[in-house]
């Protein structure tokens, strides 16, 4: 489904990313990890089209169609999906009234017809307690005032809604406790389908404690430097980044 | 940032819908101003003689005024004499008597700007007086406010049928003398909606004015009288618009409001004049005193604007908190793009003991324009146990834009209250991204973000308007993204 080929991509004049290659198939789960500064979070945000980010050579295709020349919300349209690191706050916009937008956006690009306000309520308010967010928070400006695991579990009802096809999540599993984890994780497991891939970029092995990837992949440098089964996550839990001849610290 | 203002670019170069030009014959005066003008202008309108003299005193007067030059706008010199003080669609005849009798192309041309005049086809419960250049063309439901007392007309027709109330109340809150603006306005104006509300009334329907230039290298000087008498409550509304022309045209209107014991008016406006095109070139010079004395025990004055047009904007709706406990409020929204200019705010004048007022001000700057929120607060020595609460914000949406903010205080009490909150902010790449990557278009993104900020002022707006409001917004930020 998705199909990475030597993608380099560069912020300001430096390169962050040095040649990733990657296959997705649809249905997969597959993690990210590495050290702080080894380029995951530009990698998801590249995928997302944030035009901060510089592609200076590769590709990458979803379904057949090259991503790269897609603007940022037609790769959304598409089925491109960014949780984010850190959601960004839009003062009186009601999450509703944004969540019904963006829902309206994609059924509109697919020629289906506009969900009214009454429906999607419906829908939103029962999403929301699938990710433990009251329905009150609907009615709240987007993310504004939110808790950092607010945020997050935002970040996964928008997910549950808008039902992409290409789910990236980035460190969503980052500043959560152990119960807010638990929902995010089980958010995530409820995306989990035959026709979507997931992709978590990802400090810490706890989160695939609770989700449990098809592959592990190790990104160190701008490169992935090892892929492997579920069990490549335990075993950098246990011996660190070192033996795979990364240094953390330089990394970081 | 550079990706947010080509968005925002794109969004603001939309085009002005209301820039067609009505063809229809009409009077107009030969440009130029002088005391013979005035009498005939006078003359025209059949002018009780104290309205005469009235005006005379005023353009005596604003003759040696000068024009105020400490706004934050720059603009060439106006040359008074090359403006026509006066200019009226030709009637077979006198004044219509009935909206059947009002040439049809005006009537398509109030349709064609989303102002039925049609009674039947009117927006429900909204009653509208139609001011077409320097004329009053048509006032709708004037029969049913009659029933409940209350007189809607225009203010030419309030000087032959009420000169009681026009010689009491006229000029009693903005004397001719007031200032530059509002002197030109007294000699020359040449109509303008008036609005009487009896003792205990609660005016049945939503008023408003809909104001509209059409004639070229024509000044529209509208005057506009409301009058709250004790225990009564009026909502009024006013919109404006002007075809596309390449020359400045000046609007100059004066806007009096009156409220006595618990008396409340709302007064909103949603001003989109021709803001000119994005050089720069043309649009309306609107250069607006309005005030409102709460004279009242327990009054209230409320004031609301939607600003997105005009090329030049100086006005600060004001609230003169002379009776105890009386209220002055201030909400506005003024957005500024391309090359235009907007220097508003409020002054809100605490005289009464436990007087208070609330300023809400959003400003929003996007292409190359200058927004800025002046405001004055004042408290004098009876105004024990007044307060205020200020709150201005402003947002910038690319990085050519300018915002700025001057807040004057003046306290003669120690006893007055003060709170000042004031914050600037842009429109964020990240915000963009966030939405762009939810499928939402960058037009519709920077629309909603903005109208986000504005939501505040926006909930005060009677709730027919609130929706046009937010479209208009996003009209005049078509081109803005980028």
């Amino acid at each position: 489904m998705l199909s990475i080929k030597n993608l380099h991509a560069s912020v300001e004049g430096k390169e962050i990313l040095k040649g990733i290659n990657l296959e997705i198939k649809a249905g997969e789960i597959h993690a990210i990890m590495g050290p702080n500064g080894s380029g995951k979070s530009t990698l998801s945000q590249v995928l997302a089209g944030n035009e901060a980010f510089e592609v200076t050579d590769g590709e990458v295709l979803m379904d057949g169609n090259n991503l790269l020349d897609l603007a940022t919300e037609e790769r959304a349209r598409e089925g491109v999906f960014l949780a984010f690191q850190y959601p960004v706050e839009i003062p009186g916009v009601s999450n509703m009234q944004f969540l019904r937008t963006a829902v309206n956006a994609l059924r509109h690009h697919r020629g289906e017809d506009e969900m009214n306000a009454a429906e999607f309520m419906k829908l939103a308010r029962e999403t929301s307690k699938q990710v433990d967010l009251d329905p009150s928070f609907l009615k709240r400006g987007v993310n504004e005032g939110f808790s950092g695991g607010e945020k997050k579990r935002n970040e996964i009802l928008q997910a549950l809604l808008l039902k992409p096809r290409l789910a990236i999540l980035d460190e969503t599993d980052s500043g959560l406790d152990i119960d807010a984890l638990k929902v995010v994780a089980d958010g995530v497991n409820a995306l989990k389908s035959e026709d979507r891939a997931v992709l978590m970029v990802t400090h810490y092995q706890r989160l695939l404690n609770h989700i449990v990837p098809d592959y592990v992949h190790v990104l160190a440098d701008g490169r992935i430097v090892k892929s492997g089964g579920p069990e490549l996550a335990f075993e950098l839990e246990e011996r660190g980044y070192g033996w795979l001849g990364i240094n953390e610290a330089v990394a970081s | 940032m550079a990706n947010t203002d080509k968005q925002v670019n794109e969004l603001i170069k939309r085009e002005y819908e209301h820039g067609f030009v009505t063809e229809i014959e009409a009077d107009t005066f030969e440009p130029g101003l002088n005391e013979e003008v005035i009498r005939r202008l006078s003359a025209i309108k059949n002018e009780p003689e104290f309205m005469l003299e009235w005006r005379l005193k005023a353009f005596r007067k604003w003759l040696e005024m000068d024009e105020p030059e400490w706004a934050h706008v720059h603009y060439p010199k106006i040359d008074y004499q090359s403006i026509s003080y006066y200019s009226a669609p030709k009637r077979p005849e006198d004044m219509p008597q009935s909206l059947d009798e009002v040439d049809p192309e005006l009537l398509r041309t109030y349709e064609k700007l989303g102002i039925p005049l049609h009674e039947r086809a009117a927006l429900a419960g909204v009653a509208v007086d139609a001011v077409f250049d320097s004329v009053s063309v048509a006032t709708t439901f004037k029969e049913p406010l009659a029933k409940a007392g209350v007189i809607f007309c225009s203010i030419s027709e309030a000087v032959q049928e009420h000169p009681e109330l026009i010689k009491k109340y006229l000029g009693s809150v903005v004397p001719a003398g007031d200032n530059f603006y509002a002197g030109l306005n007294a000699a020359t104006f040449s109509d303008g909606t008036f609005v009487y509300v009896p003792k205990g009334v609660r005016c049945p329907m939503e008023l408003s004015t809909y104001f509209r230039i059409n004639a070229a290298n024509t000044g529209q000087f509208e005057r506009t009288l409301i009058i709250a008498e004790a225990g009564s409550y009026v909502s009024y509304l006013e919109g404006c618009t002007a075809p596309m022309r390449d020359e400045n045209q000046l609007h100059a209107a004066v806007v009096e409001l009156v409220a006595m014991d618990d008396a409340q008016i709302k007064y909103s406006t949603v001003q989109n004049w021709y803001p000119g095109d994005e050089n720069g070139k043309g649009g309306i010079y609107n250069f607006v005193t309005k005030r409102g004395a709460a004279i009242g025990k327990n009054s209230k004055i409320s004031w609301t604007q939607v600003e997105t047009g005009s090329a030049i904007t100086w006005k600060y709706p004001s609230c003169i908190l002379r009776g105890e406990n009386s209220v002055g409020e201030f909400y506005s929204v003024a957005l500024t793009n391309n090359y235009q200019q907007a220097d508003t705010g409020t002054k809100m004048i605490h005289l009464g003991k436990n007087t208070s007022s609330t300023i809400i001000s959003k400003g929003i700057s996007a292409g190359h324009s200058s927004n800025a929120y002046r405001g004055l607060v004042k408290f004098g020595p009876g105004a024990e146990g007044a307060r205020n609460f200020t709150q201005c914000d402003s947002l910038l949406i690319g990085d050519r834009s300018a915002a700025h903010t001057f807040p004057y205080i003046e306290s003669k009490n120690k006893g007055a209250i003060l709170e000042h909150e004031a914050t600037t902010s842009k429109v964020s790449d990240e915000q963009m991204f966030l939405c762009r990557q939810r499928g939402i278009d960058p037009e519709q993104a920077v629309s909603m973000i903005v109208n986000g900020f504005c939501k505040e002022v926006f909930k005060e707006l009677p709730m027919e308007f609130a929706v046009e409001a937010g479209k208009l917004l996003e009209v005049s930020l078509e081109g803005s993204v980028g």
